[in-house]
């Protein structure tokens, strides 16, 4: 059996201090099969393939790669025995063009025109259109991650290793890439496919390893096994569905009127012309590939990048070159992405990142005169209902896990009682049961009665509490339809289609099969 | 192989006792430069560090001069700490400094020979507002058009000590002064002169003002939604704009604080110790303030401490160049030293050191 296999893992173990990120892993893969490895956050999915890609030693256990024994000590020597990895987050240039970020990845670059002439052939090959003078720093999160695509398929990879790929793509492009790999495996390439979107494994790949906890659970055929069942694998409990009962009202809360201004930074996106109506007992879930616009609506909704007046109206009141703690004041709260550094100061404690939005609605303060003791039972309030797993308030945020420190950022704005309520990303990066909480709470939040938006990339998440959505394209946002009965295609459309859907589709008519 | 590895949170612990850590290892630097030197290293550290308070012989003239070099380090090292918080780079302290002196002993000496009891406070508020105003333009120019407050402020340094000359040469000269350069001495002008308030401690009212300085920093970082925003936007100035704080006007109070507490310090030096305006009136205070105030951890308490014990190194220098011969190169090289490996130490608050073999990451 082991001597038909491209890839066999045995007992592989991987300790950090305080935790097992694998415990005694074993799998393996065929020649020209996509394998799934589906976990939670945590789950030791990066770990392990970290491992196959020599980032990381294990501290025990074996690899055989073709049956030869196969010990990577860096990413070279596995790139040199045939594996390649496209990672979740890209590591390009955006100043450089598209073939000089590919040569700056190779050991012995060709000419540059060579190297372009290469680039299209193998972009027209696989159905992924990329011109190699464009500038990366202009490329929509889809086009940047078929360089990253080309530039493993420029070494002919066996294996073809993929952290959780569909994240920042259309529902389109999704198929586009999916195309890519059916055909690779046509070819006899083994994929490793790391995601947590079921569905997608269960229309893409043969077999699926499933890991909980560091420690393998399963490996099941995903196409004989439910979603649902997969999912409880995964997370070894029953799954909450979090319960909603619509509570919109025809009083608007939060009024967007043309919304239109520059981005701060050359790379940004601007926000164009963008109009909505917010409802009390709410939620309208935005959606978009990231990079449309969502950082600069975010700011601009919290009051970090002033309008003009007028541009946003909260109950008649227009608000729009207020600041953040103008709008704290009247209950328009909001909790950004990035939650180091933006969301909450890394190296203070959690007393003080409570403190960072709560002083205004909480009356933390008075005539500047800090009250810690009411400030630290605030942050004590947020960790004991929002359950955020930490010592105590007094530890930095940054020694907080991601979904951990997530949880202390929406619980403290939910706490504040807010009128109208921005989120974005709430729930990036943050297990399935913690997630399950972030957006129950949400829910409860609209059924009180207040007006809630949610700029997410996970349409799965939008479907699930929106009544209404809309999408972010190029800072253009559509308008807000139900959000009940919208079907993929008709999201897919909204958020703008495949960016060089016309090329995508030259090259699929001439294989038979149409787009869309 | 020795590898660092980041800590979860900065360890208290080594926080406190980094500047002790650097302390000792000046020392021993030290010591072997001023072997190599041709000095007993033994002696010559003694002379720097216990004779100024201990020796007998010494003692009585420099102990009080402990407080008097050290009231200025403190006071206007507290107000670049609160910049240096939130990642406001006032360099130009020295030149805040000089302004301060040029604007208060102006004040002073307009009202020459006339006596009142308003004349004093009148110098101090002249002698902040020249800082203030000296600090105020790399403060507008960062806010107004981007500019580098690093460059800028350093720079007016060198502005400032040209207006020095100028005056003590043209507009403030002693006009019986026989064309020396150098102003009246304030010494001899008794409404004008900051003189010792309990005599042979070296006690004035710089001294004074430096203790305020201390416990009203003290109470602002620790207790005031300023000092809150201050450390935030140091820190994580995403997080801080997001929290509400205007960065333009955080920049423009860090600056103007620390411009007014150093061109205090310069009036209280010219019209106290010092007595005169004169071409070279400066000895560096404002540019060792940014030693004393990474020294002291830019903490209120450790800045009075670091201030002292920098004091002690100056007063300490000058003996050792008195009674050995070192050179006062030396004594400038050793303080250099003191930050040099505060700095260097400083990587044990955040980071544990691991020794062993490397692993993969």
């Amino acid at each position: 059996m082991t001597g038909t296999d491209l890839l066999t893992i045995s007992g592989l173990t991987k300790a950090y201090p305080g935790v097992v990120a694998n415990d005694d892993v074993s799998f393996s893969i065929k020649p020209g099969e996509v394998h799934a490895l589906l976990g939670e956050n945590g789950a030791g999915k990066s770990t392990l393939v970290k491992m196959i890609y020599g980032l990381v030693k294990p501290d025990s256990g074996t690899m055989q790669l073709h049956g030869q024994p196969f010990a990577p000590t860096e990413p070279r020597a596995a790139r040199a025995a045939g594996v390649a990895m496209v990672f979740q987050h890209f590591s390009l240039f955006e100043a450089l063009d598209v073939a000089e970020n590919i040569a700056l990845g190779m050991e012995n670059p060709p000419p540059m025109r060579m190297l372009a002439k290469e680039i299209l052939e193998v972009s027209e090959t696989y159905g992924l259109p990329l011109d190699p003078y464009r500038l990366v720093g202009d490329l929509s999160a889809g086009e940047r991650q078929r360089v990253e695509i080309i530039r493993c398929l420029l070494q002919n990879p066996r294996l073809f290793i993929m952290d959780e790929p569909t994240s920042v793509l259309t529902p389109q492009e999704v198929g586009i890439l999916f195309d890519t790999l059916e055909q690779l495996k046509e070819e006899g390439t083994s994929i490793l496919y790391i995601s947590h979107k079921l569905e997608e494994i269960r229309t893409l790949c043969d077999s699926a390893t499933i890991l909980r906890l560091g420690k393998k659970v399963a490996t099941c055929n995903p196409r004989e096994e439910t979603a649902r069942a997969m999912a409880e694998m995964m997370v070894g409990t029953t799954l909450h569905q979090p319960e909603r009962t619509p509570h919109a009202t025809s009083d608007v809360a939060l009024e967007l009127k043309s919304l239109s201004i520059p981005s701060a930074n050359p790379f940004g996106t601007s926000l164009k012309d963008v109009t909505l109506n917010v409802h009390r007992g709410e939620i309208v879930g935005i959606g978009g590939v990231a990079g449309n616009g969502q950082d600069e609506l975010t700011a601009a909704l919290s009051g970090e990048m002033p309008t003009a007046p007028r541009d946003i109206v909260f109950s008649g009141l227009p608000i729009g070159d207020l600041g953040p703690n103008a709008r704290r004041r009247l209950g328009v709260l909001a909790a950004p992405e990035e939650r180091l550094g933006h969301a909450a100061a890394p190296d203070m404690s959690l007393t003080e990142n409570a403190l960072l939005t709560g002083a205004i609605r909480e009356k933390l303060s008075a005539r500047g005169f800090l009250n810690w003791g009411a400030t630290e039972a605030f942050a004590n309030m947020i960790i004991a209902d929002f359950d955020v797993r930490t010592p105590g308030p007094d530890n930095a945020a940054r020694s907080l896990s991601g979904g951990n420190l997530q949880k202390f950022v929406i619980g403290r704005e939910i706490l504040q009682r807010p009128e109208v309520l921005v989120v974005n990303q709430p729930t990036w990066g943050v297990d399935a049961a913690a997630a399950a909480d972030i957006r129950q709470a949400l829910l409860d939040l609209a059924s009180a009665g207040a007006a809630i938006i949610v700029i997410s990339q996970d349409l799965d998440e939008l479907m699930e509490i929106a009544d209404r959505f809309a999408a972010l394209n190029e800072g253009r946002l559509t308008k807000a339809v139900p959000a009940q009965g919208l079907t993929v295609d008709e999201i897919g459309l909204m958020m703008g289609g495949a960016h060089d859907m016309h090329e995508a589709q030259l090259h699929e008519d001439a294989s038979g099969e149409t787009a869309l | 192989m020795i590898r660092l590895e980041r800590r979860p949170s900065p360890s208290r612990f080594w926080t406190a006792l980094t500047p002790v850590l650097a302390v000792v290892a000046t020392m021993i630097a030290g010591g072997v430069m001023f072997a190599a030197l041709g000095k007993d290293p033994f002696e010559a550290i003694r002379t720097i560090f216990w004779d100024p308070i201990f020796n007998e012989q010494f003692a009585a003239f420099s102990r009080p001069q402990l407080l008097v070099k050290a009231a200025p380090l403190i006071l206007i090292a507290i107000g670049l700490s609160l910049g240096f918080r939130a990642g406001v780079w006032n360099i130009g302290a020295e030149g805040q400094y000089i302004m301060g002196a040029i604007c208060g002993a102006g004040v002073g000496l307009a009202f020459y020979p006339a006596e009142s009891f308003v004349i004093f406070p009148l110098m101090v508020i002249a002698g902040g507002l020249g800082g203030f105003l000296w600090a105020m333009i790399p403060g507008v120019l960062r806010v107004a058009f981007r500019t580098n407050e690093i460059l800028v402020s350093l720079l007016l340094v060198y502005v400032a000590e040209f207006m020095l000359a100028s005056m003590s040469l043209g507009l403030l000269r002693n006009p019986e002064g026989a064309g020396f350069p150098g102003s009246r001495n304030l010494k001899a002008y008794p409404s004008a002169h900051n003189a010792e308030l309990i005599a042979g401690t070296g006690m004035h009212w710089g001294v004074v003002a430096a203790f305020v300085a201390v416990i009203f920093a003290y109470v602002l970082l620790s207790r005031h939604m300023l000092g809150f925003q201050i450390k935030l936007a140091g820190q994580a100035p995403r997080a801080a704009r997001f929290g509400g704080v205007n960065p333009s006007r955080l920049i423009l109070f860090c600056l103007g604080i620390s411009g007014i507490l150093a061109g205090a310090a310069g009036l209280f030096e010219v019209s106290g110790p010092a007595g005169q305006i004169s071409i070279d009136f400066n000895v560096g205070y404002g540019f060792t303030a940014i030693i004393v105030a990474f020294l002291g951890r830019l903490n209120p308490i450790g800045i009075l401490l670091a201030g002292l014990l920098m004091a002690l190194t100056y007063i300490g220098g000058e003996l050792a160049q008195f009674m050995l011969g070192v050179p006062a190169a030396a004594i400038q090289a050793f303080q250099g030293m003191l930050l040099f490996f505060l700095l260097a130490v400083d990587v044990l608050s955040n980071f544990r050191i691991r020794i062993g073999r490397r692993e993969v990451v």
